[in-house]
């Protein structure tokens, strides 16, 4: 341990500023990329699932249109 | 030579296998990040000229050596997208950008943070930190471009040429402001090349190296999977893959 | 359908939402411009050299030039988008009055453009070396000077909207309404340095802003009917 008591630590020799300054903009700029890195992969996957499910509903939606058309020629449904 | 390399071109084995290696490099990187730190904060010895702010170089010089590293691995990726069409390859590329930038941006900050009780200013137009300042112009060009363009193929393309314009241009513009610097001769000459470093100092800068780079790894396996999904969104394996992942979301929130 | 009774308020805000949101989806409108700030200025200290007291004698009219010419850079999209279609028009035949609207696109073009520019503006005085006692003194001539910016290059934009290849025209129309702010801000900020007050200077950068924030408006509504015609 360099530092003999934790005020000596934060203190840093004179230097608790600058170094302070230095390691916390560093940590936060590096918590800030991973989660935005892990948030937009989550998002990613969300964006894809909706775009799915949209997709299913879609053809969904032809197929009952189909069947009911074959099953009634004459039918007006809206 | 390189044909153990060619089922990686398939984006699925791609994002099979960085999936896997992701554990295993957070893991590391939080076992070498948090003794490197603990060890630069508290451990590592007080420099002799320069007292307890020496301890910024453990963070500073990874960063600036990974911001470099960063831009030549884009710069690669670019160069196989373009020469072997390589589609994957632009996926990375575009996964490694924001992380570069990042860590041009703490090298910068952590620079002037440590340069202001050294120097007595914040900034000064010395060669290294005007090529690192420049180094972050390129990274925010090619970020801004790639997202300029709504078709991801178009946009890697435009990116990669780029890259590898700035890559070309990176010794040109080293060599330039180091004659620009050196002619004016305003500026003091700034001491921050390796020192011969004694072991004490050697060996936490080691791990905070390591960690950092393993961090690296992490993040950009983290962007790269994401990139590829986004470019693979209409084929099977992904849309099994989401679903599977939609239905364990179904049976967490059941639960 | 009848015509529903909207007050200015509402309407101002409908609008200033409309457009921060449109700016919020097109990301690179806000970042592309203040990027240019920052590489401008970084040329300077390349092209003149590093020496720090030559730059920051310059450095007040350095940051001030750069700030006029990427907010130059940034109008275009003031209008544009909506001429191209079509929704300008609209805006103007609604029976909403024209300075509302126009003046509620200018607040969010500010908000997008002027408001980061006078964030990023210190860590640029930074890099120029700018004196210690000049710094107050820069934030409030970009405070007062940026909306005067906007203001005055709507009214440029509006005239020049309609006209295929607009943009160096749109500079040669606005330049020379820029040069009164340019000259008291730069100013401001050097008596500053001096430790001098700097009142006087501001009194009249903040003159220019209540006068064209009552009178753009009407220039511009003018300018945009003669443009959509």
């Amino acid at each position: 341990m360099q530092f003999d008591s934790f005020s000596a630590f934060l203190n840093m020799g004179g230097y608790g500023f600058y170094v302070w300054l230095s390691f916390g903009v560093s940590t936060a700029l590096l918590a800030g990329l991973i989660f935005s890195s892990i948030t937009n992969h989550t998002k990613v996957i969300k964006d894809i699932a909706t775009r799915q499910q949209r997709e299913d509903k879609l053809r969904q939606v032809r197929k009952d249109r189909k069947n009911s058309k074959n099953n009634e020629p004459k039918e007006e449904n809206q | 030579m390189w044909k153990w390399l060619h089922p990686y071109a398939n984006p699925e084995v791609s994002y099979h296998f960085t999936g896997k290696l992701l554990p295993w490099l957070s893991t590391l990187a939080t076992l070498f990040l948090s003794i490197g730190i603990i060890w630069a904060l508290a451990f590592a010895p007080a420099d002799y000229q320069q007292g307890d702010s020496f301890r910024i170089f453990y963070i500073h010089v990874p960063a600036a050596s990974l911001s470099m590293g960063i831009y030549l691995g884009m710069a690669i990726a670019a160069f196989t997208s373009m020469v072997w069409q390589f589609k994957l390859a632009d996926a990375s590329a575009a996964a490694m950008a924001p992380v570069g930038a990042v860590f041009t941006a703490i090298a910068l900050i952590t620079g002037a943070a440590w340069g202001k009780p050294m120097w007595g200013t914040w900034w000064i137009w010395d060669a290294r930190l005007t090529s690192e300042l420049i180094l972050l112009f390129l990274y925010l060009g090619v970020i801004a471009l790639h997202s300029a363009f709504e078709d991801k193929n178009l946009a890697g393309k435009a990116a990669g040429i780029l890259t590898l314009v700035g890559v070309i241009n990176l010794p040109i513009i080293k060599y330039s402001v180091e004659w620009w610097n050196t002619l004016h001769q305003g500026s003091t000459v700034s001491k921050l090349g390796k020192p011969s470093m004694s072991v004490d100092m050697l060996w936490p800068f080691l791990f905070c190296f390591l960690g950092f780079a393993l961090l690296v790894g992490v993040i950009i396996c983290i962007r790269f999977r994401s990139e590829i999904l986004t470019r693979n969104s209409i084929r099977p394996w992904v849309r099994t893959l989401v679903s599977a992942h939609l239905t364990q979301e179904k049976n967490n929130a059941v639960r | 359908m009848a015509t529903t009774n909207l007050s200015y308020r509402s309407v101002f805000s409908l609008v200033l939402k409309r457009d921060l949101t449109i700016a919020m989806r097109h990301k690179d409108d806000i970042i592309n411009p203040l990027l240019f700030f920052v590489i401008v200025v970084t040329l300077f200290p390349l092209g003149i050299g590093p020496e720090a007291q030559t730059l920051s004698r310059i450095a007040p009219g350095i940051i001030w030039v750069a700030a006029l010419l990427s907010t130059l850079l940034s109008l275009d999209r003031l209008f544009k988008s909506d001429h191209d279609d079509g929704s300008l028009e609209q805006m103007l035949l609604s029976p909403q009055p024209v300075f509302i609207l126009v003046l509620a696109k200018i607040v969010a073009h500010w908000l997008i453009t002027g408001l980061p520019l006078i964030l990023i503006a210190p860590l640029l005085a930074v890099l120029l070396h700018l004196n210690e006692q000049s710094y107050v003194a820069l934030m409030l001539t970009l405070l007062l000077g940026t909306p005067v910016l906007s203001l005055l290059g709507a009214i440029g934009v509006a005239l020049t909207v309609g006209i295929k290849k607009g943009g160096v025209l749109l500079s040669l129309l606005v330049l020379p309404l820029y040069i009164p702010v340019l000259i008291f801000a730069t100013n401001a900020i050097d008596t500053a340095a001096l430790g001098l007050p700097y009142d006087g200077q501001l009194a009249i950068i903040a003159a220019l802003f209540i006068g064209s924030l009552t009178l753009a408006p009407f220039a511009v509504g003018a300018a945009l009917k003669v443009s959509t015609n």
